[in-house]
């Protein structure tokens, strides 16, 4: 019980995490290999405003979400938008954004290291036992699941009614079809990929209130969040919100029987079984 | 097969050359001798990277998995096994995970390769921590009797196979498959290709020799520990300096090793803190400015030329 309930609280927060990587890979068709350092650049931000200022993790968010969304629009449209338009396919695109976001993830490794330094960092928010179900969890984990809960489900509910979001969820299907119904690809999916870069630093941020964090784990985090997005579906919620659980259960069960050093292995675990076993995600449909 | 007169050149040309580079170790001059291996170590690796993610456009991320693997070979059983005998463990060990990891993704779409090596380095590297933990140690020392120079002729001796395998290769029955592939796919499926066992025994190649690179540096190292064997940079430094070079020629990644390892001394003893950021940099530099490498960027100069040559030709 205790195993499901912490693995529960994680993927909750892993969820939030795959759903930002989710909307750049599926709506603006970029493979972000860089997706993991945008949530430690999110944690440094949190940690340095606590640190710093004083300034609770959670209203950090609400500072973190907007200078990400911009970082990440930025990004989009000087490094990313060339490669979309010299790309004839998709495949050319994705090997194309594999590479340049490989070299993102590397500059962006290097600033942090910069700017704070190499040296492991995190800091106590919260971290005071709360009683479910008559056992102990850390609150900080709680509040954090609690916060990706909010923010997934207010995402949800503006993917599914609101005209931007239906747009969004129309250029995850077809974007050649959706220009031809009046939709403005290139700006949403600008749009997509600064919202799925920020919803991933918001991850970042309150990840950091319970994980250490240092400048080089971010590749970790972009792994989990790869393989969440394959498990779950491309685009589909519904899919990376329980990908997610599974892998949050599952690294716990891992971490708690076996090594806490081992949690990557019972990721790829899980790789390899999707991969043998339904390479289309858990509700995907088989492609003819 | 049949060699003809052109290839035999070719051959003889590249024997002298190679014999030329076995000479260095004879100059006594112990900072170019360690820059010569560091450019033979990083030849092999990104030649033999290029030979699978040339032509098929597969990009794998996971040289240091391979490379830490041939590390921890020579590392576990140097004390026991004579070094010839870990070399061929090792090229084993490599060509076993690369056949485990193509299997597993090789069948499907590129990208699920791609994040499956992005990892890969990382797992090994944990469950090798792990299993260390268990036995008690935190490293591995290795102790022999190999200088140096001995390293360095051993490298260029696997440069040599590296290329003489990827010419072959690029002959036989299989490099013609590849290079349907790497243009399309389905194509190749369709014309009777079994593209993922293609795909998977190029990989295999590719792994065993980057095991094989890292068994060979282990002596150089002498204490070997989990981060150092498995660093993501490795991965990162093979993919750019093939890159730099270009992936359509056989030379090509030799073309980028040479220019971007004195960069790198360079980059490392200036900026010690920048590293990475300087890297990352460079590398992004190459793929927007760069795409093709030199080798592009040689072909459309000489393509400019003949182009210009052949409408001077018309006009007068």
């Amino acid at each position: 019980m205790d195993i499901l309930i912490t693995g529960i609280v994680l993927g909750g927060t892993y969820a939030l995490i795959a759903m930002g990587l989710n909307l750049q890979y599926g709506v603006a068709r970029i493979m972000n290999l860089a997706n993991g350092e945008m949530l430690v650049a999110g944690g440094f931000a949190a940690f340095w405003l606590y640190t710093g200022a004083q300034v609770s993790p959670i209203l950090a968010i609400f500072l973190v979400a907007p200078v990400t969304f911009v970082l990440n629009w930025l990004i989009y449209k000087i490094m990313l938008r060339p490669l979309v338009k010299r790309a004839k396919t998709r495949g050319q695109l994705e090997a194309d954004s594999i590479l340049a976001t490989f070299g993102l993830a590397f500059v962006l490794v290097g600033l942090m290291i910069w700017a704070f330094g190499g040296d492991y960092f995190s800091y106590s928010y919260l971290s005071r036992p709360v009683e479910i179900f008559g056992s102990n969890f850390g609150l900080n984990r709680v509040v954090a699941f609690i916060c990706a809960v909010v923010i997934c489900g207010l995402l949800y509910l503006w993917l599914n009614h609101s005209r931007a979001g239906m747009a969004i969820r129309a250029i995850s299907v077809s974007p050649s079809s959706s220009g031809l119904v009046g939709i403005d690809v290139p700006r949403l999916s600008a749009i997509a990929f600064a919202l799925g870069g920020a919803v991933t630093a918001m991850g970042g941020a309150l990840i950091s209130t319970f994980l250490t964090l240092d400048a080089s784990t971010g590749v970790l985090f972009t792994m989990k969040a790869l393989i969440i997005v394959i498990m779950g579906g491309v685009g589909d919620v519904r899919g990376t919100i329980i990908a997610a659980l599974i892998l949050g259960i599952g690294e716990t069960m891992v971490a708690s029987f076996i090594d806490p050093g081992l949690t990557l292995a019972a990721a790829y675990l899980l790789f390899i079984l999707i991969l043998l076993f339904r390479p289309e995600g858990l509700f995907g449909r088989r492609l003819t | 097969m049949r060699f003809s007169g052109d290839d035999w050149r070719h051959i003889a040309i590249a024997v002298v050359l190679i014999a030329i580079a076995a000479l260095l170790p004879f100059g006594g001059n112990a900072y170019y001798l360690s820059l010569g291996v560091n450019i033979a170590m990083y030849t092999a690796l990104a030649t033999s990277w290029a030979l699978f993610s040339g032509p098929t456009h597969y990009i794998s991320l996971a040289t240091a998995a391979f490379f830490g693997i041939g590390t921890y070979v020579t590392g576990i059983g140097i004390e026991t096994t004579p070094y010839p005998m870990l070399l061929v463990l090792a090229a084993l060990a490599g060509a076993a995970v690369a056949a485990l990891v193509g299997l597993a993704t090789l069948r499907l779409s590129g990208i699920y390769f791609v994040i499956f090596t992005l990892g890969l380095a990382e797992m090994v590297r944990q469950i090798v921590t792990w299993w260390q933990n268990q036995a008690g140690s935190k490293g591995t020392y290795v102790l022999t009797n190999l200088t140096e120079a001995d390293i360095y002729w051993q490298l260029l001796g696997l440069c040599a196979i590296v290329w003489a395998t990827g010419w072959l290769i690029g002959r036989s029955r299989l490099g013609f498959a590849l290079r349907i592939i790497g243009d399309d796919e389905t194509v190749a499926s369709h014309s009777g290709i079994n593209t993922a066992l293609v795909k998977v025994a190029l990989f295999m190649v590719s792994g065993s020799v980057a095991a094989v690179v890292g068994a060979m540096i282990a002596p150089r190292y002498v204490y070997i520990e989990p981060a150092s064997a498995f660093t993501p940079m490795l991965s990162f430094q093979v993919v750019i300096m093939a890159l730099l070079g270009g992936t359509g020629r056989l030379w090509g990644p030799l073309v980028g090793v040479i220019p971007f390892t004195l960069l790198w001394e360079v980059i490392s003893s200036s900026f010690p803190n920048q590293t990475t950021l300087l890297l990352g940099v460079c590398f992004l530099i190459i793929v927007y400015l760069l795409p093709k490498g030199f080798v592009g960027l040689l072909q459309k100069i000489r393509m400019r030329a003949s182009g210009e040559s052949a409408r001077d030709e018309a006009l007068a």
